[in-house]
């Protein structure tokens, strides 16, 4: 990819919406539950093509998860969606036991995920779920960047066995990707090259790292960018070499900075090849009512924070003194 | 658009329904000003609920000080339905509990009216955060155990739930407890406008009879017209004398509202529940107001 470029905006629930229909094409056996939020996670799109296949549970979660759980193990392919904070938190125990230990083919679409969310608050910006999805054995994790990958994720998800969630969001965000674009389950993507430090990201922070990377080419530093939507399984291989080549990393995810993707990459880097680490993400904190740009700004979720982190961490890496202050004070400049 | 909200602020004592109309009408007046300004919200269930929140607040059901939000002896209440915060916002400003000029900031960048009810945000009269559906009415059994069973006061809970709401198992979990620990110092209101996201309540999951069910779960349950100040307080004087009474039956008001109720053209209408009005609605929607 290594250039930026852009094809406009669009929400990965749209993604998600269209990848479900396409699958219900190919598939006579998927069938989708609604959680009476079937607009906007977009599978009313699914629910006008093939009414047939598609059931209204209502505004109850955790039925719809273990009703996901006896149409799996009768041999169809359920999707249920709702927002994350409903369908990956509320139904916790459910996805523990019913379908992870059943291993149930049982698909999950986690809507309005992140603080993008904006207006509706904390309650419904889901910041926590990537860190219990991914420490459920057998279970699959995605988080898409932009609609073009989630519209892939979503297909792929479909036509792997297994449990599987993917996580989307609500508002447009860069279109970057194409549909010839790779994407596998269980690989990262290097998508811009460089030796200097890796910027591993995903979801909407991904369109970001990229803009930190071209910022700091500018300063002669050169960044791999690296896409890593499969938060599980995890490609330790290409970040373990990202780590011995790069010597630096910073991630970056719209999501609590513990136990995330962050959490992911520092288990591979400290085992595998142990290099400095700095984390971009929500640090400890709910999220609260606005406009999706002044929260990511409130809440450091900007190619600003990735551009301090990486002077950090290259700084670390060469034993130098830039301080946090200093790397800071330097992005205040481009601020101005 | 340009809206002001005047300062004023209401007694709480027994009135005539020509005198709550008036406050229901300045409510939902505020609700289409918050949400045009907003630019996003819920629409239909807070213009739905007003005149119950104006039994509630306005006609002495509810014991609360406006100098004083967090005083001792209050009775609490509880907005399960946490997106229908607008009427509670809306409310609890004419009631005095916080100047009305802050409504302009509802869902705004660092606002204490988050789009969900935030209690980290410390606005009077929000005595828990909630939106995510059902949690509230738990929370709500909780506070009703505590008053009665360990402090022995007299104090009071309501709570409010939509009708797709009931849904949630955890609405029945929380029912059952109720009754079981005899909370006649608790008062569920059911706003039964049979709309809810995705269409009708039958169509998107039959949750009927509701009336059957509360009483089955132990309910003393009365069925009155949301709209109808009259029996609104009919079904408050149930409760109240249940709780007076030491009955042991905790009392669901099951209150028939029509969503989007005042403005023509969002009444009884399911895709209001989740919609702002543009500019022009919003003028023609003050004009019928
Ligand atoms: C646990 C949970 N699931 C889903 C939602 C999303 N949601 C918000 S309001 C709503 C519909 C509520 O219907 P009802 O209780 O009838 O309220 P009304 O439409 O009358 O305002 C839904 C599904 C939520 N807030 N919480």
């Amino acid at each position: 990819m290594e250039e930026l470029k852009q094809y406009g905006s669009k929400p990965t629930r749209f993604g998600f919406g269209d990848g479900l229909v396409i699958l219900g094409e190919r598939h006579s056996n998927v069938v989708v539950l609604g959680g009476d939020i079937t607009g906007s996670v977009m599978t009313s799109l699914f629910k006008e093509k093939f009414p047939e296949r598609f059931f209204s549970i209502g505004i109850a979660e955790q039925n719809a998860t273990t009703i996901a759980v006896g149409l799996a193990l009768s041999g169809k392919i359920p999707f249920f969606a709702s927002y994350g904070a409903f369908c990956a938190l509320r139904n916790a125990d459910q996805l523990r036991i019913s379908v992870c230990y059943n291993e149930a083919n049982v698909k999950i679409g986690g809507g309005h995920s992140g603080i993008s969310v904006g207006p509706d608050g904390a309650t419904h910006q889901v910041l926590e779920e990537v860190a219990f999805l991914r420490t459920l054995p057998h279970m699959t994790l995605i988080v898409p960047c932009d609609y073009e990958e989630a519209k892939k994720a979503t297909i792929a998800i479909g036509e792997m066995i297994g449990p599987a969630y993917i996580r989307f969001g609500r508002s447009p965000v860069p279109l970057f990707t194409t549909p010839e674009h790779p994407f596998e389950i269980g690989k990262a993507q290097v998508i811009r090259q460089g030796n200097h430090v890796a910027l591993i990201a995903c979801g909407s922070m991904v369109w970001e790292a990229m803009i930190a990377a071209e910022k700091l080419a500018e300063k002669g530093i050169q960044a791999r960018v690296i896409n890593c939507p499969s938060i599980k399984p995890f490609d330790f291989e290409t970040i373990t070499v990202a780590a011995r080549e790069c010597g630096a990393i910073v991630t970056a995810e719209e999501h609590q900075v513990h136990a995330g993707l962050g959490g992911a990459v520092a288990e591979a880097v400290v085992k595998n090849h142990p290099v400095p680490m700095e984390f971009v993400g929500v640090k400890d904190s709910f999220g609260g009512s606005g406009e999706p740009e002044e929260l990511m700004i409130k809440f450091g979720l900007t190619w600003r924070e990735i551009y301090a982190s990486a002077l950090i961490a290259i700084q670390r890496k060469d034993g130098g003194s830039l301080t946090a202050t200093r790397a800071i004070k330097e992005v205040a400049e481009y601020k101005g | 658009m340009n809206v002001e909200f005047e300062q004023i602020s209401f007694e709480n004592k027994r009135k005539s329904s020509k005198e709550l109309s008036v406050i229901a009408r300045e409510i939902r007046r505020d609700i289409i000003k918050m949400l045009v300004t907003a630019g996003s919200g819920h629409s239909g269930g807070p213009l739905g609920s007003s005149d119950i929140f104006t039994t509630l607040y306005f006609n002495g059901n509810m014991s609360f000080d406006k100098h004083n939000p967090l005083y001792e002896h209050r009775d609490r209440f509880v907005l399960s339905a946490g997106h229908m915060c607008p009427v509670l916002y809306a409310t609890l400003a004419n009631a005095g509990m916080f100047p009305k000029a802050e409504l302009a900031t509802l869902r705004k960048y660092n606002t204490r009216l988050q789009g969900h009810p935030g209690r980290d945000m410390g606005l009077p009269g929000i005595e828990t955060s909630s939106g995510s559906l059902g949690q509230g009415f738990s929370i709500a059994v909780g506070m009703a155990m505590s008053d009665k069973l360990l402090d022995k006061t007299e104090k009071k809970v309501y709570s409010l739930t939509g009708d797709g709401e009931l849904q949630e198992g955890s609405i029945w979990e929380a029912a059952m407890s109720a009754s079981h620990f005899k909370l006649d110092n608790f008062c569920w209101i059911i706003d039964n406008n049979d709309c809810q996201i995705d269409g009708r309540i039958k169509d998107v999951m039959d949750v009927y009879p509701i009336d059957e069910k509360c009483r089955a779960f132990g309910f003393d349950t009365v069925v009155c017209d949301g709209h109808n100040f009259e029996e609104l307080q009919a079904a408050f004087d149930v409760f109240l004398n249940n709780q007076k009474n030491k009955t042991g039956r905790p009392t669901a008001i099951i209150a028939k509202t029509f969503m989007g109720h005042g403005v023509s053209f969002m009444e009884d209408s399911y895709k209001w529940h989740g919609m702002p009005p543009n500019e022009t609605q919003a003028i023609q929607a003050l004009e019928e107001l």
